[in-house]
C-alpha cells in the first residue's frame, strides 16, 4: 500500500523528517507515536502533498505509484486521505456540498459517474447513523462553529464516505471525551479492510485501546527510532518516551 | 508552483466578453453645451418641461466640480471629447418586433446570453434590450400590457405617459444631486421606465441588459421605477461590455419609488470590461442609485454583484420617509487586477418604525482595492428605528486591498444600530483542505467565494443567482462556481 524510502523534508530551513522509511502493507493499522514536535503530523502533511512541506530526498510509492509526484488533489483522488487534527472552518459551505464535491471528484477519478442525489443522502444518512451524528449537520458550514469533538467526528464521517484506501489520521483522538472517542473509533474499525491501510498519528496509548494497530512506530527528531508490535504503544504509556530518545543520543 | 502563484494564475485569465459588434452608429459630434442638450432632447421628441429640465440639469452642472472624497484614482476625463448620443442606425424609425431587429445586435445577444426569443419566455423574463443609447427590443408587453404594468424605454414613456414623469422625474435624485447624476439629467439618453398600477403584483421578473458599444460614447441611462401603492416588483439589471483599451463614462441614474405598502426588489449583476491587467482601459462606472420608501410599510431591496468596471463609484441607497418602511441592501463587489471599487449604501431613516439592514461582502485580488463606504443616518423623527450592518471582506492574495469607511448619525435615542465587521483572506488552510478531499484548485477557490457571499446571492432571484456566479466566474476567471 505505502512504502516511505528515506524521505527527507523541510519547511522552510527547517529539517523536519531525516530519513524515514516505513511500509504499511495492505489490511494493515499502524500507530506512528512520538513526542512534540518529533514530525508526526510532518509526515502526514508531507504525504498529502501540503503546499511549503518540501522532500528533499527518498521516495514514497503508494499502490506502486509515484507518489510524490501527484498534485494534492491526485492523491486525494488516487484514495489518500488525511483527517486532519485542526480541521478548518469554510463558512457558508455547506458540508454536504464538499463531501458530495469530494465523492464526485473521486469517482470521477475511477471513471464512474456523478453520484445519484437520492443514493448519495442515503449513503450518507447511514454514515451519520454509525457517527451518531445529527442530520443539521449536513447544512451547517464545514466546520463552522462546530466543537473540536464535532470538527473530528466529521473528519470521520467524510473518511466513511469517500472510502479511501489509505487513511492517515492525525491525532483525531485529541480533544474528544471517552465516548466521543469509542464512536470515532468505531468509526475507524469499519473501515478496516483486506485493501485498505490505517495509519493513526496519536500521542497517547487510549486510541489504541479501541483501534488495535498492528505495528507501532515511534518518531523523533525526523526518524524512526523503533518499531514493534502493539506491546510497544503500552511500553511508551509506562515508561514515556525519554528512555528512546536517551537510547538514540548515546 | 506555490499556492498563491496559482492562486494568481486563476484569477489572471482574461476577459471573456471582449468582442465588438460592427454597427454604423448615427452619432452627435463630440463635445457639450446647450445646443448638444437641445439636440438630445430634439432627436427624442421631448415634451418642453423635460427640454427645460434637462438645461436646469446642465447649467447647475458647469457650476460643480468631481467629487474627490472616493478611495478611487481616477484619470481626469475630457467631457468635450465624449459623444453624447449615438444610435444603431434602422432601416425604419424603429423595430416593431424581433424580425425587424438588426442581425447583428440579435448575434451579439446570443453571444451574451441574453435570453430573448423564446429562451426568454421559458425563463420567464421580460427583455428591454439597451444597445448603446437606444431600445432596440422589447418582449412580453401583451403579458405586462394586460397586467396593467408599464414597462418601455424610458424615450417611449416620454410620449406614452408623460404625465407620470413629470410627477415622478427627478423627486428622488434631484438634477443638483451629485456632479454625475447632474451630468445624467442634462444628457442622459435613454433607459427603463416601470410603472405598477396600485394593487398589482408584476406577473414577472423585468430585466433590461446593458451593453456599451460605439468608441468614445459615454452612457447616461435614466431608469425610473414606480411601484404604487399595494404593488410589488423585482427588476433584474444585468450589464456587460465589449473589450475596449480606452476608458469609458458611464454614469447612470436609477430612482425607485415606492408608495405604501408597495415592495421593489432591484437585482444588479455588473460585469463590465474592468480594463487588463496592467489596468489599461475599462469602464468607468459613476453611478447614482436611490430609491424612496415613500409609504407606509414599503419596502426598498437593493441586491448587487458588481464584478466589472475599471473604477465602480456606486451606492444604492434608501430613504425611509415611511413609517414602518424597510430598506435593505446586499451586495458582493470584486476588484481584481488594477480594479477599483468604492462602494456601499446610505440608509436615511426618517418615518417611525423603519428598518434597514446592509450585507455587504468585498473580495479584493490581483492589485485591487475595494473600499466599502456607508451611511446610517436616524433622523430625530425616526422613533425606534433599527439598523443591522454587516460589512465583510476577503483578500486573495497580498497585493490587494480593502478599506471600509461605515458612518452612523443617530439623532433619535430610542435607535439600535449595530455593525460588524471582518476582514479575512483564503487561507491556504481552506485551500488545502478541499484539495485533500480530491476537489481542484479551481473548484476549491470557487467554493470558498462562493460560501463567502452566500448570504447575498440567496437574496438574488433564482435564475439571476445562477448568472451572477457565473458572471462572478468570468471576472474571477473560474474562481467562483
Amino acid at each position: 500500500m505505502l512504502e516511505i524510502k528515506d524521505l527527507h523534508a523541510r519547511v522552510g530551513d527547517r529539517k523536519v523528517l531525516d530519513g524515514i522509511s516505513l511500509q504499511v502493507p495492505n489490511g494493515e493499522v499502524h500507530a506512528i507515536m512520538g513526542p512534540n514536535g518529533s514530525g508526526k503530523s510532518t509526515l502526514a502533511y508531507v504525504l498529502a502533498g501540503r503546499p511549503g512541506y518540501e522532500v528533499t530526498g527518498g521516495s514514497v510509492l503508494f499502490r506502486g505509484q509515484d507518489l510524490l509526484a501527484l498534485a494534492p488533489e491526485e492523491r486525494a483522488q488516487a484514495g489518500l486521505f488525511l483527517g486532519f487534527q485542526y480541521p478548518v472552518e469554510i463558512p457558508g459551505v455547506n458540508n454536504v456540498y464538499l463531501l458530495k464535491a469530494a465523492l464526485n471528484a473521486a469517482r470521477k477519478h475511477r471513471g464512474l459517474p456523478e453520484v445519484d442525489a437520492f443514493e448519495f443522502l442515503q449513503l450518507v444518512r447511514g454514515k451519520m447513523k454509525l457517527m451518531q451524528m445529527d442530520e443539521a449537520f449536513l447544512s451547517r458550514g464545514v466546520n463552522e462553529g462546530f466543537s473540536g469533538g464535532e470538527k473530528k467526528r466529521n473528519e470521520i464521517l467524510q473518511m466513511l464516505v469517500l472510502e479511501p484506501a489509505l487513511a492517515l489520521l492525525d491525532e483525531t483522538d485529541s480533544g474528544l471525551d471517552i465516548d466521543a472517542l469509542k464512536v470515532v473509533a468505531q468509526g475507524v474499525n469499519t473501515l478496516r479492510a483486506p485493501d485498505r491501510a490505517i495509519v493513526l498519528v496519536t500521542h497517547y496509548q487510549r486510541l489504541l485501546d479501541h483501534i488495535r494497530p498492528d505495528r507501532v512506530h515511534v518518531l523523533a527528531r525526523g526518524r524512526i527510532l523503533r518499531s514493534g508490535g502493539p506491546e510497544l504503544a503500552l511500553e511508551l504509556e509506562a515508561r514515556g518516551y525519554d528512555w528512546l530518545l536517551a537510547g538514540e543520543t548515546a | 508552483m506555490s499556492n498563491n502563484a496559482q492562486l494568481e494564475a486563476l484569477v489572471g485569465r482574461g476577459y471573456q466578453h471582449g468582442f465588438v459588434t460592427d454597427i454604423e452608429s448615427d452619432s452627435l459630434p463630440p463635445g457639450l453645451d446647450e445646443d448638444v442638450v437641445r439636440a438630445i432632447s430634439r432627436i427624442k421628441g421631448e415634451p418642453s418641461f423635460l427640454t427645460e429640465w434637462r438645461l436646469r440639469a446642465y447649467r447647475h452642472w458647469l457650476t460643480m466640480h468631481e467629487p474627490t472624497w472616493a478611495h478611487v484614482r481616477v484619470q481626469p476625463i475630457d467631457y468635450q471629447a465624449i459623444s453624447y448620443y449615438s444610435a444603431p442606425k434602422q432601416k425604419t424609425d424603429g423595430p416593431k418586433s424581433l424580425a425587424e431587429v438588426d442581425p447583428k445586435l440579435l448575434e451579439t445577444y446570443a453571444k451574451l446570453g441574453v435570453p430573448l426569443h423564446e429562451r426568454a419566455r421559458l425563463a420567464g423574463v421580460a427583455v428591454d434590450a439597451v444597445f448603446d443609447s437606444v431600445s432596440v427590443a422589447t418582449t412580453f408587453k401583451d403579458r405586462l400590457h394586460k397586467a396593467g404594468v408599464v414597462f418601455c424605454p424610458f424615450s417611449e414613456a416620454i410620449h406614452s405617459h408623460p404625465e407620470l414623469l413629470e410627477r415622478y422625474l427627478g423627486t428622488v435624485i434631484p438634477h443638483t444631486d451629485n456632479f454625475y447624476a447632474c451630468l445624467n439629467s442634462a444628457v442622459f439618453s435613454d433607459g427603463s421606465f416601470v410603472y405598477i398600477p396600485k394593487g398589482v403584483r408584476c406577473p414577472m421578473e423585468l430585466s433590461t441588459y446593458f451593453r456599451i458599444n460605439a468608441a468614445k460614447t459615454g452612457q447616461f441611462e435614466r431608469t425610473l421605477i414606480i411601484a404604487d401603492e399595494g404593488s410589488h416588483v423585482s427588476y433584474l439589471e444585468g450589464c456587460t461590455a465589449p473589450m475596449r483599451d480606452e476608458n469609458q463614462l458611464h454614469a447612470a441614474v436609477v430612482e425607485l419609488i415606492a408608495e405604501h405598502d408597495a415592495q421593489i426588489k432591484y437585482s444588479t449583476v455588473q460585469n463590465w470590461y474592468p480594463g487588463d491587467e496592467n489596468g489599461v482601459g475599462g469602464i468607468y462606472n459613476f453611478v447614482t442609485k436611490r430609491g424612496e420608501c415613500r409609504g407606509r410599510n414599503s419596502r426598498i431591496s437593493w441586491t448587487q454583484v458588481e464584478t466589472g468596471s475599471a473604477i465602480t463609484w456606486k451606492y444604492p441607497s434608501c430613504v425611509l420617509r415611511g413609517d414602518n418602511s424597510v430598506g435593505e441592501f446586499y451586495s458582493v463587489a470584486l476588484a481584481n487586477h488594477c480594479q477599483q471599487a468604492d462602494t456601499g449604501t446610505k440608509m436615511i431613516h426618517i418615518g417611525a418604525n423603519t428598518r434597514s439592514t446592509i450585507v455587504s461582502k468585498g473580495i479584493s485580488a490581483g492589485r485591487g482595492q475595494n473600499t466599502y463606504r456607508g451611511l446610517v443616518k436616524i433622523l430625530p423623527t425616526a422613533h425606534g428605528a433599527r439598523n443591522f450592518t454587516q460589512c465583510d471582506s476577503l483578500l486573495m492574495g497580498a497585493r490587494c486591498g480593502a478599506h471600509t469607511f461605515p458612518n452612523v448619525e443617530v439623532r433619535n435615542p430610542t435607535a439600535i444600530v449595530e455593525h460588524e465587521a471582518s476582514t479575512s483572506r483564503i487561507s491556504e488552510d481552506q485551500l488545502f483542505y478541499c484539495l485533500q478531499r480530491g476537489i481542484s484548485q479551481e473548484d476549491a477557490v470557487n467554493m470558498i467565494v462562493n460560501g463567502f457571499c452566500k448570504s447575498v446571492f440567496k437574496e438574488l432571484p433564482m435564475e439571476f443567482a445562477v448568472e451572477a456566479q457565473n458572471l462572478l466566474a468570468v471576472s474571477l476567471e473560474g474562481a467562483v462556481g
